[in-house]
């Protein structure tokens, strides 16, 4: 996503500068030195807003995080963390010595979580392009079905996940008196918000939020694809199982490549899903790093452990970006060659 | 051509067991929420025993919902304001003007999208703390903390997709204005604003959703004056007993003002994404 709106932005912005000269040469008593000057800036100043922000809630928080993470930070430090002794790579070896607790712990979080994230993000792209797909010819009811569909993506996530733990409530959910009173699947109630079975509850409610998104990113992208495309085809003989495959996916590429490194990123770092599911302490079997950094540092205090892990993980997602995208980039290039 | 049947009966099935999976959860919610509270504590009962609209009464006494909801409105209508207009400056600057640091610039916003939420909230804490002990400006536990915080989080998103969408309004029309005499200020606010409507109403939603429905920041950074929604709704269930069919109503009430704006605007959304996002 970074190099498309960059390439926009590079190859739109080129034509501008020489059309600014000619205007500026072109009455010089109107724009007088000190404007020109003002115009230089000009750029800039629109830009600080947005720069002072990221400064100060992005960026220089990272940086904190990063020096954090190298002090021995815990809670009698909090009011003054500048005096907090340094600790070296202390916290990052407690983090991943994955023999004595901590790092066993964290290690078993991350498995979970990629786990969880490659199962939820190719179902939420495949039940997401499927609908797209389906859905790209007028049918009725068509847009109130796509309405409907949105629903889930325009809920706030709290409203949606709490929906989600009533349902899974051992006694009084719907989910047991489905598969258990009226189809009879299970011998007994299962407990669907502790042990292990709370996997496949995290992963159906992730599914559920998570698809809309992909659903309106790929019906986005369907309507660029020329229509000619699909009438030279037809001409051709090619029916419409043949169109789908062989021109729909493949024009999808370029939206799919971005689509999922966001979904992806989104998933892997999701904190709100996990975190009203299963309230502060989620169960091991969906023990998602974010809530696992977040158990690591607020209710043990111990803030330059959790940096630590932070860090890791920053390191690990910008690991997988960077290679994700040398990878398809490349395959981009040698399939438009 | 006429699809084949083979198409329009995998088109039936799947459309409808997706429609199921999609309605069962809403459906859940808002017949939850016009049941007694025996309906809830119960074994789960597809058809309400009884309809009443108690817990639409009650949930304004159980916890101090109204204080929540202004809370919310303020922080996330806020954030929405600033974000969209901060966004359509870096835009414009990016979109219009060469300049050194562009790159950078876009690159590095950009990829602060892929960093964890978690990573961000211990030292956002800790500056935010330290800043009010240093200059007397409270950040942590305000609404402006929080403000600041969710209109960042919206800004990377909504300066990429609006730089996708003024490059789509042919530059011409601003080197018009300027030639007219209008500055670059005026070029922007009389011509390519209003020709890039629908992706700044994108953008809008996309930020006020964010910060409607943030639950990580909002239950560090907020204390009993300034919570919002998101926090607030876990209210319901630290009591004794767990008022299900107040916790559904609850969540219908803070669920409709975010889907109705979704789902009239949604139009506006597909354009925008078509036209910025997805080119």
């Amino acid at each position: 996503m970074t190099t498309t709106a960059h390439e926009q932005a590079g190859t739109t912005a080129v034509p501008r500068s020489p059309a600014g000269g000619a205007d500026a040469t072109r009455d010089p008593r109107r724009r007088p030195r000190p404007g020109r000057l003002r115009r230089a800036s000009l750029p800039y100043l629109l830009l600080l807003p947005a720069l002072i922000l990221e400064l100060l809630v992005h960026l220089v928080p990272m940086v904190i995080g990063a020096v954090m993470s190298f002090k021995e930070l815990t809670q009698f430090y909090i009011r003054d963390w500048g005096s907090a002794p340094w600790s070296g790579l202390g916290n990052y070896r407690v983090s991943v010595d994955f023999h004595a607790p901590v790092g066993e712990a964290l290690l078993h979080s991350f498995l979970v979580t990629v786990g969880f994230t490659l199962l939820s993000v190719g179902l939420c792209w495949l039940v997401g392009t499927a609908a797209a797909v389906f859905m790209q010819d007028t049918f009725r009811g068509r847009g109130l079905l796509r309405a409907l569909f949105l629903v889930p993506y325009a809920l706030p996530v709290y409203a949606a996940v709490i929906t989600w733990v009533f349902m899974f409530q051992h006694d009084n959910g719907l989910v047991n008196h489905v598969l258990h009173d009226q189809l009879h699947l299970t011998d007994k109630r299962s407990f669907w918000l502790i042990g292990d079975n709370s996997f496949y509850a995290l992963l159906t409610v992730s599914v559920w939020k998570g698809w809309p998104f992909a659903f309106l990113i790929v019906m986005a992208g369907l309507q660029n694809i020329p229509r000619e495309l699909y009438e030279a085809a037809a001409l051709d003989g090619a029916g419409l199982w043949q169109q789908i495959r062989r021109i729909t996916l493949p024009s999808l590429r370029p939206v799919n490549q971005v689509l999922v490194l966001v979904l992806f990123l989104w998933t892997f770092n999701d904190f709100n899903t996990p975190y009203v599911l299963f309230g502060r302490a989620a169960p091991d079997a969906a023990d998602l790093i974010s809530v696992h950094i977040y158990q690591a540092s607020f209710v043990t205090w111990n803030f330059g452990t959790g940096s630590a892990m932070s860090v890791l993980l920053l390191l690990f997602l910008l690991l997988v970006t960077g290679v994700y995208l040398a990878l398809t980039s490349r395959g981009r290039r040698s399939s438009r060659a | 051509m006429a699809p084949p049947r083979s198409f329009l009966w995998s088109r039936r099935i799947f459309l409808t067991l997706l429609t199921g999976f999609v309605l069962v959860p809403v459906y859940v919610m808002v017949s939850s929420s016009l049941k007694p509270l025996a309906d809830v504590t119960g074994k789960f009962r597809w058809l309400p025993s009884g309809l009443t609209v108690r817990p639409y009464i009650d949930i304004w006494s159980t916890v101090s919902l109204a204080k929540y909801f202004v809370n919310s409105l303020v922080v996330a209508g806020a954030a929405t304001v600033c974000s969209v207009v901060i966004a359509v400056f870096a835009a414009y600057a990016v979109s219009r003007y060469a300049f050194h640091g562009k790159r950078v610039f876009t690159v590095t916003v950009l990829s602060t999208q892929m960093f964890p939420g978690i990573l961000f909230l211990l030292p956002l804490f800790l500056l935010y703390v330290n800043i009010g002990n240093a200059t007397g400006i409270a950040l942590f536990g305000s609404r402006g903390g929080l403000i600041l915080t969710y209109l960042t989080f919206s800004l990377p998103f909504s300066i990429w997709m609006l730089i996708g969408y003024f490059d789509s309004v042919p530059r011409d029309l601003d080197e018009a204005a300027l030639v007219d005499g209008c500055g670059p200020l005026g070029a922007l606010f009389r011509v390519v604003v209003p020709a890039a409507i629908p992706g700044i109403v994108a953008v809008a939603v996309y930020a006020f959703m964010t910060a409607w429905g943030e639950v990580l920041f909002a239950s560090v950074m907020t204390n009993d004056t300034t919570r919002t929604l998101a926090v607030g709704l876990q209210g319901y269930s630290t009591q004794n007993d767990v008022y299900w069919n107040q916790i559904m109503a609850a969540s219908l009430v803070v669920s409709v003002p975010v889907v109705a704006g979704f789902l009239l605007l949604q139009r506006y959304l597909v354009a925008g994404l078509t036209a910025g996002a997805v080119k």
